[in-house]
Parts: structure tokens; sequence; C-alpha cells
């Protein structure tokens, strides 16, 4: 079966322009995400993979190249590419209800009914676990429980894709663990279109139908490209003795540490 | 003074004389089960003796402060002979603050009226300030080229002491209330205007991206974002005003006269009733440091990141 792509990156490259002079941050990235593809974008820390995802959401322009959604061209952002920021970015004076409230009203708020609305937000919610604190404000919660929220509010914008900077980075083993069960549940069922960004190579092999290793930068690029054929669901402690799993994360972590092994700085 | 702080000395120790013998049985039991560890909610419960010495160390040093400053001041009284010791003045206070309100004309009117109109003159003032410099605040930190262009204004008209603007209020308004409330304007609008710019240019850029990402029009932004987000750094902008309008109405109200707390401390000093300048100063501190912890309160109640 063709999926159709949602996301198109052709020859994208991006500079800065700093004080030692140009900084080449990203060159000749090209890349297309399907319907349904959940695709990571890992390498080590300055290689540029937040820098492409903030190219996708449209918070920042590309300096070469162009980028496409549903086959028109990223000129900003928009409502139908959420973000689910590293540091949840709730608004700290609003409910998590009314967190939720304001992407929901924001997209759906023209064509459909308070009661609806207010469904909407509920069943967000409800998906990652949170209806009991609703009516509670992000500082009375835990830092695992308002990055549910964040992802609740994500995806209560039903968008065409959903993208992830780092979303669990901030968070412990543990809590990261459940959160990254949940975000597998919640993606079977809503069959989302994901971009990811992460550094934990457990975490790529265990979300991604495919994961994008990148090279080290300045001027990084997409180095190699690894195809997931893992069934779904997955499950993480049935996973963990299966070779194929194993595999997997053997060939990331050969690209991460013998081909772009990165000097000490 | 003295006799409120021994009241508050006094109320603590009454308890504590109660609670060993109410805590002695509850002891002996947890010794009698040696097997049983002794349970953490019990240690961590703070022991009657344990608050009340937490009360005391709370109670005790201003209790130690306000009687030093009261003897320094007795002493100051004594040797001087002209400045009124404190029982002199704590008598003067008791009588003027048996009527406070009453009023023989303009010139000849209560305490507790002077006060008011003060605080009126400051209200005015600092209100007409809050409505020109939060806005103005709003637009210099929201546009860089305003901020540069307002930027030299400010910083040369905000070192001047805003009685130098008070002889340009009696020419413009030609009576003194006005001029009086012109000055509070003037200094209570520098801080608003500071505070709320940098409120502005300090919003955090996760907050806007969230706004950009969700794709919210102009109006929401301000409302559900900037406006929350700038919250705290106005209120202390206003807390900042208030303090020094507060300072300022004194001196305003000394040089125009009428009626409000500076002109009675002057009209006092004519009359040369020293023990009622005394209380005066007294008043405007209280005063003062209730309008200060009444917006701390306001302010703690707007300040998100800390709860």
């Amino acid at each position: 079966m063709d999926k159709k792509p949602i996301v198109k990156i052709e020859n994208v490259g991006q500079t800065f322009d700093t004080k030692q002079g140009r900084f080449v941050a990203l060159r000749d990235i090209n890349l297309e995400v399907s319907q349904g593809e959940v695709v990571s974008l890992i390498g080590h820390s300055g290689c540029g993979k937040s820098t492409l995802l903030n190219l996708i959401s449209g918070l920042t322009t590309p300096s070469s190249g162009v980028l496409l959604c549903d086959g028109r061209e990223i000129a900003g952002p928009g409502p139908e590419r959420a973000v689910v920021f590293q540091n949840h970015s709730l608004l700290p004076w609003m409910t998590c209800f009314e967190n939720v409230m304001l992407a929901v009203e924001r997209v759906f708020g023209r064509k459909e009914g308070k009661a609806k609305l207010k469904a909407r937000v509920a069943d967000a919610l409800e998906m990652v676990h949170m209806a009991h604190a609703m009516d509670k404000y992000p500082h009375e919660i835990s830092g695992g429980m308002k990055q549910r929220v964040g992802i609740a509010r994500a995806f209560a914008m039903e968008p065409h894709i959903l993208l992830m900077d780092e979303p669990f980075g901030a968070l412990d083993a543990l809590t990261r663990a459940s959160l990254q069960d949940e975000l597998n549940g919640v993606m079977a069922k809503t069959g989302a279109t994901v971009v990811m960004v992460t550094h934990d190579v457990d975490e790529a092999v265990l979300l991604s139908d495919r994961i994008v290793m990148m090279t080290n930068g300045p001027a990084a690029t997409i180095g190699e490209i690894v195809e997931v054929k893992l069934d779904r669901p997955r499950d993480r402690l049935a996973l963990a003795e299966d070779p194929k799993f194993a595999a997997y994360r053997a060939t990331v972590f050969e690209f991460l540490y013998r081909k772009q092994l990165k000097k000490a700085a | 003074m003295s006799v409120v702080a021994l009241k508050l000395a006094e109320a603590p120790a009454a308890p504590a004389d109660a609670d060993p013998a109410a805590a002695a049985p509850v002891a002996t039991n947890v010794a009698a089960n040696v097997a049983v560890p002794p349970a953490p909610t019990f240690e961590s419960g703070p022991r009657p003796g344990e608050r009340l010495r937490d009360v005391l160390r709370v109670v005790i040093p201003p209790i130690f402060g306000i009687a030093l400053m009261i003897g320094i001041w007795a002493l100051v009284a004594i040797k001087s002979g002209n400045i009124p010791g404190p029982d002199k003045t704590w008598n003067a206070a008791l009588v003027l603050f048996s009527d406070p309100f009453y009023s023989n004309g303009p010139n000849d009117q209560g305490i507790g009226w002077n006060v008011l109109s003060s605080l009126q003159r400051v209200g005015i003032g600092f209100g007409f300030a809050a409505l020109v410099g939060i806005p103005m605040g709003f637009i210099l930190g929201r546009f860089a080229f305003m901020n540069r262009m307002f930027d030299p204004i400010i910083s040369l008209l905000r070192p001047v002491s805003p009685l130098a603007w008070l002889p340009i209020g009696l020419l413009v308004f030609k009576r003194a209330d006005p001029a009086a409330t012109w000055t509070i304007f003037i200094c209570s609008i520098w801080p608003m205007i500071l505070n709320t710019a940098q409120g502005v240019q300090r919003v955090p850029q996760d907050y806007l991206n969230v706004a950009r990402v969700l794709g919210l029009p102009e109006t929401k932004i301000i409302t559900k974002i900037l406006f929350p987000a700038v919250l705290p750094y106005m209120l202390t902008g206003i807390r900042l005003s208030i303090g020094t309008a507060w300072l300022v109405i004194v001196a305003a109200e000394m040089l125009t006269g009428g009626v409000g707390i500076g002109f009675w401390v002057w009209d006092e000093w004519n009359n040369l009733k020293v023990e009622h300048i005394v209380i005066a100063i007294f008043v405007i501190g209280i005063v003062g440091l209730t309008l200060e912890q009444m917006l701390l309160l306001l302010a703690k109640r707007f300040t998100y990141e800390s709860r």
C-alpha cells in the first residue's frame, strides 16, 4: 500500500549568522514522512535534530530548500502540526482543562458547540489518564503528569502530524518508561503521524517505524535510516528478550558510538 | 505599642503550661511498647516545646527592637527637653484617636480625614499613572523601536524628584489639589512603565511558541498569555509606585497645604504640637506598611512559578 506523504523535506539547509561568522547547522536534508508513520530523529547533542523539528513546526524557516506539509509549503507554525515541547510548556495560570481547551477551542471552536468542545478536552485528558486532574493547575501536578497533559493538548488538536521535541527528556527513567508505553497506546489508537526527537536509543527503537540517524554537527545531515520492523503493539518486557529488538538497538548504537563517535568536549 | 507587645509575649506562654501535661501520657505509652519503633509521623510533628521555641524565635527579636527604639526615644526626650517622650505622645494619641473624624472647617480636621484625603490623592494620581503607564509599558516591551525611542526620555526624567514638577502642576492646574495629584502621577509612572516593559520582554519564549503553534489570534495572545505572564511584573511596578507615592505625598502636601497628612504635620509644627508630629510619623509608617503588605499579598496570589 502506497501511503501518502504528510511531510516532505527537500534539500533543506539551515545556517545561522553568529558573531564568529556563518554557522552551518544543517545541510542537504531530504526526508518524507508518510501517513501513520512514527519517525524518530536521533543523534548526538548539537547535531541539529531540534533545529530540524523546529523547521517542520514552522517556528523557524530554512535558509535553503523547501518543506512541504500536505503538499503546501510550510511558511509558519500552524495547528495542523502540533508540538509537544520538552518542558511541557503548559500555561501556569490555567488548569489542565483550560490548557487543553485553549488548543481545542482554537481548532474546533468555530464549527462545534461548547458541549462538544468540553467532551473533546475530557476525552483527550482521559486518554492520557489525567481526567482526575482536570481542574488542577500545572504547579500542583508532577513533571510526568504535566507532560501527559502536554501530550493530551497536542492530540486533542487532531493534528495531521505530531512533533515531539525530546518529550520525555526531563523525566526520570521509570516515569519515562510508563509514558512511552502510554504514548505507544495512544499512537496505535489514533493512527497518528509522529516525528520525534530523542537521544534515547531504547525509546527510538520502542516507538518508531523508522529511526533517522543524524551525523554530528556542524553541517549535520541524515547519516542512515533504520526501518524498525517490529510487530505492534509492542510490549516492553517481551521486546527485552527479542533478538530483533537487540539487533536494532545494536545498529543504532553502532552508528552513534562507532561511526559518529563524538570527541569528548 | 508596648502594651500590645506584652500581650503578644504572654499569649504563647499560656498553652505551653498546659501542653506538657497533655503530652506526658502519650510519651509513656510509646516508652512502654519498646518493641514498636517510633512512628515517623510522631517524630515529624513539632512537639509543644519546639513550637513554643519557634514562636518565641519569631516574636522575641521584634519586641527587643521596639523596646530599644522606645528606650532611645525616651532617653533623647529626657536629654533634649523639647522632644515629647513616649508617655506624652501616647496620651496625646489617645486624645487624638478618640475622635479622628471631626471637622471644624477646611483647616482643622481629624487625623482620619487627613489620612484619607492623602490616600485619595495617592489613589487618583496613581490611578492615572497606571492608566497611562501600563499600556505604555506594553508598547515599550513589545516594540524595540519604541523602547529605544523612549529610553533617553525616561532615563533623563526618572531621576528628577517629583517635587520639581509641582510648580508645573500649579501652573497648569491653577489649584493646589490637582498639582499634588500631578506629582504623584509623575513619581508613580516610571516604575509602572519600566516594570511592565520588563515583564513583557521576559515572557518565556515557550509560551509564545505555544501561541504560535496554536495560531492564536492577537487578542487571545494578549488576554491569555501576555497579560497573565506580565501581571507579576506589573504588580511589582505597582508596589514600587505606591511606595514612592506615599513618600512623596507628605512632602507635596507640606508645600501645597489643604487637607492631608503632610499638611497636618506642617500645621502641627506651626502650632508647636511636636507630639502630634511624632504620632504622624507613626501613622504614615503604619499606612505605608499596610499598603506594601496588601500589595505583596496580591502579588503572591498572582505569582505562578513559585507556587
